[in-house]
């Protein structure tokens, strides 16, 4: 992908990302980012960007979410070293345990960020996408939170694969609309909720889950999402001594991920984002957009996505419903042409292995989404004896019931006996 | 004559017969590729401009008829390269001028300059791009006026007066007015304020203005005909074709050409 950027573009490129210069005012990352929506939703998009610029860095609405962020989601989260898994591994391995936030993954720290702006922007309802049903609750809740109605499109394939957060968000008081067009997934869901926005943009405040789509929602969804890496980063000074040597996280969208590597970007830590590689390498088996991609257009933002010669988006596949997308944050695929993340793949059958390991060492039921950071995270262990590893454990498998009691775990060797 | 003035001359030409140029909207080789130059001739005949939608997989602007009509054309191998391969073996015989609207990425993918080039050889005259707002369309821009195509700006009744008159200098062949604030194939019908905005789209714009989304029926037409240049069919003409009716004899309920 260096190819995309000229010689000498990537370090400059590289330099404005670190010292917070990126987006700019274009909502550009170098060559990738922009806004790509249609004319009906061009003031809807500039009030949203007006608003995160008076609201987002304003010391009220910090106050307000920083304290949503303590007593109600639970923040600080805990770092756990991972003796077991470490002592497997020969590796120091370190766990940012996203898992433990309210309602049981990152996406609520994106979300009551963005309640708490639709509240001050004066919307009358939010609207919600989503893909494993994880943002989907997390906005259900938050919306509950301030006191805003929601309503939450999901593709009919999604909710079939992860019918117990429906219920979950359905109990929290939102909507939950079955989207039936398109793949039946998360960019379904998506074009869905924008063609819903488009009917009121004053009244309607879409809380996009993540790192995607047009600008400012990559770069807001960044900001909110930072936290991760701000406490994962302090934490590791404190709990393990100092920075880790690598740091994994999965990248589906990439919010959870550009949440903890962003503030880790001028450290030397080498940062590793892992897509899923679904059942193989052929067009329509994974969603390895940054690996296999090329760069497009797609919901909003021009980025590295899935598509074929013709410019067609692709459907994807992968176990995990919260990686299955065609397309990614344009600020991942920045981070990528300068060089400075390097993404790889883990494969459906790796990650329920990987989740399993982690069930039997740590007694943590990892997402299937998280599961894929360890994949890789494994690997590079095998290769890199004795080092430090950070993985972003970005939410917990409750959810995932459904799709695991498909696999039956095997028979562990203290169990036999 | 540039080829986004012939866009221009049709709908003046309608304008000077005491019509209301009628502007119907078919997604490329939907429902059948095969019938694709005979339904775009027949349309052709009965419209004054008509607009050859290239399918796309994310067409977030367009409701859910127009969603079916591409997925369907993309089942059937509709692509770019094969509508300008049809428009080439018609010859550019068509009664009224064409327009092409597409997502941008398809565009983007088979590349503006070859698309430019590509599109005047086989009688485009003009491209709508939906997802592309004025601000991220300069590269598109400067590939098509190097060949006289347009770019037809849209504005809707969200668009503040400032951007409004930005919107209608840019423009190319006409203005392209959204009626509603929402998607195609809405049957909320027509705005209450629908004159009164049609008025100020008018008066700021020197390209005649033509409306688009919610038209469906004569009446629609009529409406829109008394304070706009041309009106835009799309969802409701594909749905005649969905059912294999005959698009001709319903885009002449709309108006008499």
């Amino acid at each position: 992908m260096n190819s995309i950027l000229q010689a000498g573009e990537a370090d400059a490129l590289l330099e404005a990302a670190i010292n917070g210069q990126l987006p700019d005012e274009r909502g550009r990352f170098g060559p990738f980012g922009g806004r790509y929506v249609p004319e009906t939703l061009v003031p809807a998009f500039e009030r949203l960007e007006a608003g995160v610029h008076k609201h987002l860095h304003d010391p009220g609405f910090q106050d307000d979410y920083r304290r949503e962020l303590r007593e109600w989601v639970g923040r600080p989260t805990a770092l756990s070293f991972a003796p077991r898994l470490s002592e497997r591994w020969g590796a120091d391995v370190w766990l940012k345990r996203e898992d433990l936030a309210h309602t049981g993954a990152h996406k609520i720290n994106n979300a009551i960020g963005q309640a708490l702006l639709a509240q001050r922007l004066g919307a009358k309802r939010v609207i919600a996408e989503t893909g494993a049903g994880q943002h989907g609750v997390a906005s259900a809740a938050a919306c509950a939170r301030v006191g805003l109605p929601c309503c939450v499109y999901m593709g009919a394939v999604d909710i079939e694969r992860q019918a117990p957060n429906v219920d979950r968000m359905r109990r929290l008081g939102a909507e939950v609309v079955t989207v039936e067009s398109g793949d039946k997934t998360l960019r379904a869901a998506i074009d869905e909720a924008l063609r819903e926005w488009v009917t009121d943009p004053a009244g309607i405040y879409y809380l996009l889950g993540s790192a995607v789509g047009a600008h400012p929602y990559p770069y807001l969804v960044r900001e909110l999402q930072s936290v991760i890496g701000q406490e994962a980063r302090q934490q590791m000074l404190d709990q393990a001594g100092g920075l880790p040597d690598v740091a994994f996280a999965c990248v589906g969208g990439g919010s959870n991920a550009i949440g903890l590597f962003y503030p880790l970007l001028g450290d030397d830590i080498e940062l590793i984002g892992v897509e899923a590689g679904g059942t193989g390498d052929g067009l329509g088996e994974n969603a390895a957009t940054l690996a296999t991609g090329t760069p497009g257009v797609l919901q909003g933002s021009y980025t590295i996505i899935l598509q074929d010669d013709d410019g067609q988006v692709q459907e994807t596949h992968s176990i995990s419903a919260g990686l299955d997308y065609s397309g990614v944050g344009p600020e991942h695929a920045m981070l990528q042409a300068t060089g400075r993340v390097n993404y790889v793949t883990a494969r459906d059958d790796e990650a329920l292995e990987a989740l399993e390991e982690l069930c039997e060492t740590e007694g943590i039921l990892t997402a299937l989404e998280t599961a894929h950071a360890y994949v890789a995270a494994r690997k590079w262990a095998r290769e890199n004896a004795g080092k430090r590893i950070l993985i972003g454990n970005s939410g917990r498998g409750d959810k995932d019931m459904p799709t695991l009691t498909k696999y039956p775990p095997r028979i562990r060797s203290h169990a036999s006996t | 004559m540039q080829a986004h003035e012939r866009l221009t001359a049709a709908i003046h030409a309608a304008n000077d017969a005491g019509r209301t140029a009628i502007m119907p909207f078919i997604t490329a080789g939907y429902p059948e590729p095969d019938d694709f130059l005979s339904t775009l001739r027949a349309i052709a005949a009965a419209g004054d401009v008509v607009e050859i939608g290239i399918p796309f997989s994310d067409p977030m602007a367009d409701g859910m008829t127009i969603q079916r009509s591409s997925y369907v054309a993309l089942q059937k191998g509709v692509r770019v390269d094969w509508i300008f391969e049809q428009l080439d073996k018609a010859g550019g015989e068509f009664e009224a001028p064409l327009v092409m609207m597409s997502y941008l990425n398809p565009l983007l993918a088979f590349g503006f300059d070859k698309l430019a080039e590509r599109a005047l050889a086989s009688g485009v005259c003009g491209f709508i791009v939906p997802d592309l707002p004025y601000e991220e369309s300069d590269e598109l821009r400067a590939a098509l006026d190097a060949k006289g195509l347009g770019l037809v700006q849209l504005v809707t009744p969200a668009t503040p007066d400032s951007r409004l008159k930005l919107l209608c200098d840019e423009s190319r062949g006409f203005v392209y007015a959204v009626t509603i604030t929402g998607i195609t194939g809405g049957n909320t019908g027509l705005p209450d304020d629908l004159a009164g905005y049609l008025d100020k789209v008018s008066a700021t714009s020197k390209l005649p203005v033509c409306a688009g989304f919610g038209i469906r029926e004569r009446s629609d037409v009529a409406a829109v005909g008394a304070h706009a240049a041309g009106a835009i069919v799309g969802s409701a003409l594909v749905e005649v074709l969905e059912r294999f009716d005959d698009p001709v004899q319903f885009l002449q309920t709309l108006a008499a050409k």
